[in-house]
């Protein structure tokens, strides 16, 4: 076979994360210290231009490498997602980095790297690049999480997330090593193809169910979920936010990937394994959140139910579920991120994470106690939110051979509304203990004005996104 | 057909005053009572004209528009009235107008309370316009965020704590209409499959929905007929409301206990009838026994209570008894009846918790034993009790006579005996209304309450709207019977061809 110099313009956007990523960190040695805030600007307005990049590249597809490295729309559109995750993040977190972490250069140069790893994670072709996506971005988390020095819960979640981290990607490891010991070869579709030929074997179960417990951790599927609340409670809060965003939604990038093009033909075998995942995950994630106090860990456990929902769209199987896999992964960014911006931008003005120290936020900031209420409701899937017909679209794949899901995930919705109505009762009825107003700064701002305004776009008129996601979920199955 | 939007523009003005009053700095309570006052006067003046200007003896779906909302669900935004959806509409609006009077005299937090209020107005008039089932979903579940937001914040707490009613309110719709989801998403899947391309507007789905097998149309009905039913508080799905009742300020109150509950039979009768014709036959039956039921069973709930608020409560549930037998009757008649109670009802069960309102923020008490001789000290407010109270027995010449009657009438003829207990019903009726307004307006006045001062000015406007309504009501039946009709007919008639097809006739 003659070589072919790779066509490297459909990894243009990636090659700029990378050199993104370098350049912050070196001007960050550059730049004076007092004006080292402006390397949050710099960041976010970047990220815009990486988006920019991967919406020029949107109709251009193709494979690198042999299959190694997959462009098409699917992919693009998960990058997207991770890019406007990243995108709201920095500007959400300008201020709290100021004020609480310091190393600007180093902390958006980190952001910037993880987020190219989750790009690559969906771009992924092959067992090899896949893991390589996701420890770069698992590497990056773990330095993120304990950022803030001095505080020590902060350092004792970055010690619980580098083992069981570590440890979940070993499990991931081996899994795809036994897979690979079966089949012969590393190529997601290859395996795939390799597999219809085989009955199942007990080494191949024995490999899938290392791969959902691996990649279950990522996304703090139950019963893998341990992890989340403690280390979301204990990461600075803009990190929480980057780390139940987009680490959950490169993961699912994968997960979709390797269960749908790699085992396509043992799909019974996997799909009711997953739909009882989803199921425990979901009453789990909803139940145990609703004795929580402290904010972020109800939002912890609130995001763990997320992640049931969304695998619901994995139990589907189809193009329908893939299609609502990326539409709820998208929405779910602007509820996440909102919400936790709040947490974040509320404790930076009051030191506080707990939900009894939310009274009167509606008359200390209007704004905030709007976008925590909007961004809470979304997830409930409370109309004319986005949550509603993102949930509409997951639960219609499956009304045919799992209806007992949609009545878990339906149900259980209606009860998450339970503890999220609380938490608004506190914002809202309750007169401030202290009066003071939080004023709220530019890109804080524009983080939260952003991720209620496209909550309530997508959830009245979500036609448009809906399009794109159909082309990106069909580009799926075209590639193989 | 072209034209003026006239529904959207319903729909929009409340939404438009609301968002005026969001820029209006929070001293300003008389600006932004006024603004809501005009927001909602919009909206029933148009629906005024909308509900004449209909053509009756043409009937169907008028006032149509359309537009494609989401293509890859088959949404659009689709509004149209026919003449079981037009006297809701209606209904909802003069309610709402009432409401924002009812509560002129809030002053803790005006401008929140008055927003709110505007959008709850807009969300339940959405869901009687809407002929499409996502964005009928949309205005369905977007009504109980405020209104627990409003429970909370502005609510009472008497006999139960105004978080504990808010909350029960919102849990007990929300896991009805999850229930009910899970039927509309089976529905819209099966009915793409038969239709070949999703459609959620409501004629197509009807015309997919008499389609399905048996089988499936009786368990999309059941799933139907809870998150409907325990919207309209059917026996034994009923415990929220006295509470939710109780624990709510007066215009939310008003027109939960007015408008909201009606969605559920408005829902019941134009979505599990209308779409899915052999389910509603096999739980007809079952409508009729707990429509009966409830209306025993809370008569008998109301005698025993001693705070005004809970009486009406339990009255209500009730009187959408009869609503649920008149719809377990399956005939042009019931549905008639139907309908026409709803309205009868809405309009008087709003004008009795306004005048609760009234007589609670003057004397500070809703304990009827703690009343009496009212209607000396103030016999403006007395009239409007006793207009009320009379209603709720349906006396005739009143607004509630011919409905309850037409509903005795149909289901007399479907289910004989049962029919009687559930006339019954009425005598316990007469009984606990006639001695609440016996013991709170009538005998020796009390001295404590010598310096009340009766309604006057915008607090006499839902005496008036409702008051007027509900003589005229009462004395030119045809007004509204004529345009429920048109409506009631035609379903009928689609329901019972749709039978007839799947042999159930």
């Amino acid at each position: 076979m003659p070589m072919q110099m790779p066509d490297f313009s459909l990894i243009v956007p990636e090659i700029t994360m990378a050199v993104l990523g370098l350049m912050v960190l070196v001007l960050g040695l550059i730049v004076p210290r007092e004006s080292r805030h402006g390397l949050g600007w710099f960041t976010a307005i970047s990220i815009l231009g990486v988006i920019g990049l991967v919406l020029a590249g949107w109709c251009k597809q193709g494979n690198l490498y042999g299959g190694l490295y997959i462009v098409d729309q699917y992919a693009q559109f998960f990058k997207i997602t991770f890019l406007t995750a990243a995108f709201m993040v920095v500007l959400g977190s300008m201020k709290f980095v100021d004020k609480h972490m310091g190393g600007q250069s180093e902390y958006y140069s980190l952001v910037l790297f993880a987020t190219l790893g989750m790009m690559v994670m969906a771009s992924a072709g092959d067992f090899m690049t896949l893991y390589l996506g996701l420890e770069l971005m698992t590497i990056a988390f773990i330095i993120l999480v304990c950022f803030r020095r001095t505080e020590s819960k902060s350092l004792e979640s970055g010690m619980k997330y580098v083992l069981l981290a570590g440890m979940s990607s070993a499990v991931l490891l081996y899994g795809l090593s036994l897979i690979y010991g079966l089949t012969g070869t590393v190529v997601i579709a290859q395996v795939g193809k390799a597999l219809a030929l085989k009955q199942s074997l007990p080494l191949l179960v024995l490999g899938l169910v290392m791969l959902v417990a691996g990649l279950g951790f990522k996304i703090s599927a139950v019963p893998f979920h341990m992890w989340s609340p403690d280390i979301y409670e204990g990461a600075p809060t803009p990190v929480t936010a980057f780390l139940a965003v987009g680490s959950k939604a490169a993961s699912f990038a994968v997960l979709v990937r390797l269960f749908m093009s790699g085992f396509p033909g043992i799909q019974l075998n996997w799909e009711m394994v997953l739909a009882l995942l989803a199921a425990v995950t979901i009453i789990v994630g909803n139940l145990v959140a609703i004795p929580q106090t402290n904010i972020k860990r109800l939002l912890a456990y609130s995001s763990i139910a997320q992640a049931g929902y969304i695998l619901v769209g994995l139990v589907a199987a189809s193009e329908a579920g893939i299609k609502g896999i990326m539409f709820y992964g998208f929405l779910y960014v602007f509820a996440t991120v909102g919400a936790f911006t709040v947490a974040a931008y509320f404790y930076n003005a009051t030191g506080s994470d707990e939900i009894k120290d939310y009274k009167g936020l509606a008359q200390r900031s209007p704004l905030m106690a709007a976008v925590m209420l909007v961004a809470m409701l979304s997830m409930a899937g409370i109309p004319p939110l986005a949550g509603f017909v993102g949930k509409f679209y997951l639960f219609a794949t499956i009304v045919d051979n799992y209806l007992w899901l949609v009545f878990v995930g339906l149900v259980m919705s209606m009860v998450s509304v339970y503890y999220y109505l609380r938490v608004a009762l506190v914002m809202y009825r309750d007169e401030p203990v202290d009066k003071t107003p939080i004023t709220v700064s530019g890109p804080v701002t524009i983080t939260l004005v952003l991720a209620m305004v496209a909550t309530l776009i997508l959830g009245i008129y979500p036609g448009p996104l809906a399009e794109v996601v159909n082309t990106a979920a069909h580009s799926f199955f075209i590639a193989h | 057909m072209s034209g003026f939007p006239f529904l959207t523009a319903i729909l929009l003005a409340p939404i438009v005053a609301a968002l005026f009053m969001v820029f209006i700095p929070r001293e300003e309570g008389k600006l932004i009572k006024c603004l809501a006052a005009v927001g909602t006067f919009i909206s029933m003046a148009l629906s005024l004209y909308v509900y004449f200007a209909y053509d009756q003896r043409l009937g169907g779906l008028q006032f149509v528009e359309q537009i494609p909302w989401i293509k890859d669900l088959g949404v659009t935004w689709f509004m149209a009235v026919d003449g079981i959806s037009l006297p809701m509409l209606l209904l909802t609006n003069l309610i709402g107008f009432s409401a924002v009077f009812a509560s002129w005299n809030v002053t803790n937090r005006p401008r929140e309370f008055f927003i709110l209020l505007n959008l709850l107005i807009a969300g339940v008039m959405g869901t009687f316009m809407a002929h499409d089932l996502f964005i009928f979903l949309l205005f369905y579940e977007v009504v109980v965020i405020p209104i627990y937001i409003m429970v909370v914040i502005w609510g009472s707490s008497k006999r139960v704590t105004k978080e504990y009613a808010g909350m029960k309110l919102t849990i007990y719709l929300l896991i009805g209409s999850a229930f009910l989801l899970v039927g509309v998403i089976a529905l819209f899947v099966k009915s793409t499959a038969i239709l070949g391309h999703p459609d959620m507007s409501f004629t197509k789905l009807a015309e997919a929905g008499m389609k399905l097998s048996s089988f499936d149309q009786i368990w999309i009905f059941a799933l139907m007929l809870f998150g409907f039913g325990s919207l309209i508080s059917m026996w034994p799905f009923h415990s929220w409301s006295p509470d939710g009742y109780a624990g709510a300020p007066t215009a939310v109150s008003m027109i939960h206990a007015g408008v909201l509950k009606k969605i559920g039979g408005y829902g019941l009768i134009k979505i599990a009838l209308f779409f899915l014709p052999l389910g509603a036959k096999f739980w007809a039956p079952y409508m009729a026994v707990l429509g009966v039921a409830g209306v025993t069973y809370a008569a008998f709930g109301a005698l025993a209570q001693k705070d005004l608020k809970y009486v009406v409560g339990y009255s209500s549930v009730s009187h959408m008894g009869y609503v649920m037998l008149a719809i377990g009757c399956l005939n042009v008649i019931g549905i008639n009846g139907a309908v026409a109670n709803m309205f009868a009802h809405g309009v008087m069960a709003a004008l009795f918790f306004s005048t609760i309102g009234f007589i609670y923020e003057k004397t500070h008490t809703r304990w009827i034993p703690d009343m009496g001789g009212l209607a000396r000290q103030t016999p403006r407010l007395a009239v409007a009790f006793m207009l009320a109270a009379m209603a709720s027995l349906g006396l005739p010449g009143l607004i509630s006579f011919i409905p309850e009657f037409t509903i005795f009438v149909a289901s007399f003829q479907v289910y004989g005996g049962l029919a009687v207990i559930g006339i019954a019903g009425i005598i316990i009726t007469a009984l606990y209304v006639l001695r609440a307004g016996a013991n709170t307006l009538f005998g020796p006045p009390r001295p404590e309450y010598d310096h009340l001062e009766d309604i006057r000015g915008p607090e006499m406007v839902p005496l008036v709207v409702l008051g007027t309504v509900l003589v005229v009501g009462g004395l030119m039946p045809s007004l509204l019977f004529d345009m429920v009709n048109s409506g009631a007919t035609k379903l009928m008639t689609h329901i019972e061809g749709a039978l007839k097809i799947g042999g159930a006739l």
